[in-house]
């Protein structure tokens, strides 16, 4: 099952460039949350530090409190702990290129020494089942390198390899923008379905995409959250003139 | 319709520009590729021609025959190479993938890492026989003889600046993206760095160990001072042992026809020695590698 997240305060640094000015903002349990804004807004910084992924930079600074279905993962926990509790899809597709299909999907296991064999075949199975991609690939599971799959079939197998370690919150860093329209609508189908399981938090450059899959949406601008409503509100009535402008066109 | 006839030629004329350009280029290509393979293949055929012919089955077989009676191998020579260029790679080869690591994925930007970097350079530009000096003093004055650990531990460092190098290149090759696919699914650095980055980043890896274990294989100055050579069978590493360049060296160096000719055998076996682990090494690695992996 997924958890809220609660961010109190957050700001982010990369270098002495500040790119998250105190953010504040609850992201409910189980649904989809949709974060949009003009590029560089710091939509994605803000994601990468919900699973402390920012810090992996070494430049990068970090203050403020996140806690992710109640535990501070700043404070209480580790860094490698926080990051096999919430998953990650990146914009580009990047299946480990050495491994099969099926060692790609295992490798969150295995490298954390799970082997099991029976218990590895199945949860392979149920996250590539989860990730809609099983009937295309369970012919060539460990014949086939990760890499030897389309574009569209990488980014739904890092899906289910994120899906594997079996986390609560699943953050989705633009994951349909590297993707032709076809791939991209079998990821929407996808965030849909899932969303009962997981609380999803998906960046977005595509306002239609947030508004097919998110119950809420927050507006990032120049480091700032400017708005964060249900989406529908957000599309229809949004209270910040600069929603409305950046909504209707008029710049980003 | 005139006015269109002026393009239309000079087009033509680039046309037949573009045209002598390519074939140009492709000409220089082949011939810089020839200018390549044709020193090789000399070399090559030369020691088929002088040395093929020496070659026998006591050649592999029986040790060297004393001062003026023919016949005799170079069975203790061939063993000794294997012996001193396992124990090189086992001190080169972790070593510098090691140091690669390290220069890659840790000491990125810090002054220790362009440290580490300036003195594998330096090191690698250190001539073969000063390193042979450098050993002499460190092991074999203090152990009192000399030995094959002294030679293998001369090879191995000098293995270990082109292995750390390549390695490095190699490391940084690897997309950051797969960094963070790693470190995203909550796996421990040091994990990721070995099971992930230096996997993918292997066939590299393996290049630069090969190149590094060729290199070496024909070192004769590094093993004058300190594995000496030995005219008689040992593998024992506190022991003198005899190596093929050393003993190629003695031969070509001598007054008979028949060390001379035993020379250019031991040159060919030692050059087809090198092909052959090569070869191996780059066909055992590439097994099980899969459909699509790049």
């Amino acid at each position: 099952m997924g958890v809220g997240i609660e961010v109190n305060g957050l700001n982010a640094w990369y270098g002495t460039n500040h790119t998250l000015l105190d953010i504040t903002l609850h992201i409910p349990a189980n649904e989809a949350t949709a974060l949009i804004g003009p590029s560089g807004c710091g939509k994605s910084t803000f994601v990468r530090c919900l699973n402390r992924m920012h810090e992996t930079n070494p430049i990068a600074k970090v203050t403020g409190e996140v806690k992710v279905g109640g535990v501070d993962i700043y404070n209480d926990t580790t860094a490698v702990e926080v990051r096999r509790r919430i998953g990650m899809v990146f914009q580009r597709p990047n299946p480990f290129p050495t491994m099969s299909i099926y060692d790609n999907v295992a490798s969150g296991l295995k490298l954390n020494g799970y082997r099991n064999r029976r218990v590895l075949d199945e949860v392979v199975q149920r996250s590539l089942q989860n990730a809609a991609l099983w009937d295309e690939v369970k012919d060539d599971l460990k014949k086939k390198s990760g890499a030897s799959l389309s574009g569209g079939q990488q980014q739904r197998l890092c899906i289910a390899r994120a899906l594997a370690v079996d986390p609560e919150v699943l953050l989705m860093d633009e994951p349909a923008s590297a993707l032709d329209p076809v791939s991209t609508a079998k990821i929407e189908d996808l965030i849909f379905q899932l969303k009962s399981q997981y609380t999803i938090v998906i960046v977005t450059h595509n306002m239609q995409q947030a508004a097919r899959v998110a119950e809420r949406t927050g507006f990032f601008l120049n480091g700032r959250l400017i708005e964060f409503d249900s989406t529908h509100k957000i599309f229809t009535n949004p209270s910040d003139k600069r929603t409305e402008d950046y909504i209707t066109g008029r710049f980003g | 319709m005139a006015t269109m006839a002026t393009p239309l030629k000079k087009n033509r004329l680039n046309h037949h520009w573009r045209w002598f350009a390519n074939h140009l280029a492709s000409v220089l290509a082949v011939l810089a590729t020839i200018l390549v393979i044709a020193p090789l293949v000399a070399i090559f055929i030369d020691l088929v021609y002088k040395g093929a012919s020496s070659l026998n089955w006591n050649f592999f077989t029986r040790l060297p025959a004393p001062v003026g009676e023919p016949g005799g191998g170079m069975a203790n020579a061939i063993i000794g190479s294997a012996v001193l260029l396992g124990l090189a790679s086992l001190i080169g080869i972790p070593i510098g993938i090691a140091a690669g690591i390290y220069l890659s994925e840790y000491g990125r930007g810090t002054r220790l890492s362009n440290l580490v970097r300036f003195t594998a350079d330096v090191l690698n530009g250190v001539p073969s026989i000063v390193m042979g000096i450098a050993v002499y003093a460190l092991i074999v004055v203090p152990t009192k003889t000399f030995s094959a650990m002294a030679g293998g531990t001369a090879l191995g460092i000098m293995m270990i600046p082109t292995v750390a190098r390549t390695s490095e290149e190699m490391l940084l090759m690897v997309p950051h993206s797969i960094r963070e696919a790693a470190l995203g699914l909550g796996v421990p650095t040091w994990r990721s760095v070995l099971s992930i980055t230096l996997k993918t980043a292997m066939p590299g890896v393996i290049t630069g160990c090969m190149l590094a274990f060729a290199r070496v294989a024909g070192e004769t100055a590094p093993l004058l001072f300190t594995a000496l050579g030995n005219d008689f069978w040992s593998t024992r590493l506190n022991q003198p042992i005899e190596a093929l360049p050393l003993q190629i060296y003695v031969y070509a160096l001598g007054p008979y026809d028949e060390w001379h000719r035993l020379a250019w055998a031991g040159s060919l076996v030692l050059i087809v020695l090198i092909v052959v682990s090569v070869a191996l090494v780059r066909y055992v690695t590439s097994r099980g590698v899969l459909k699509g992996a790049s």
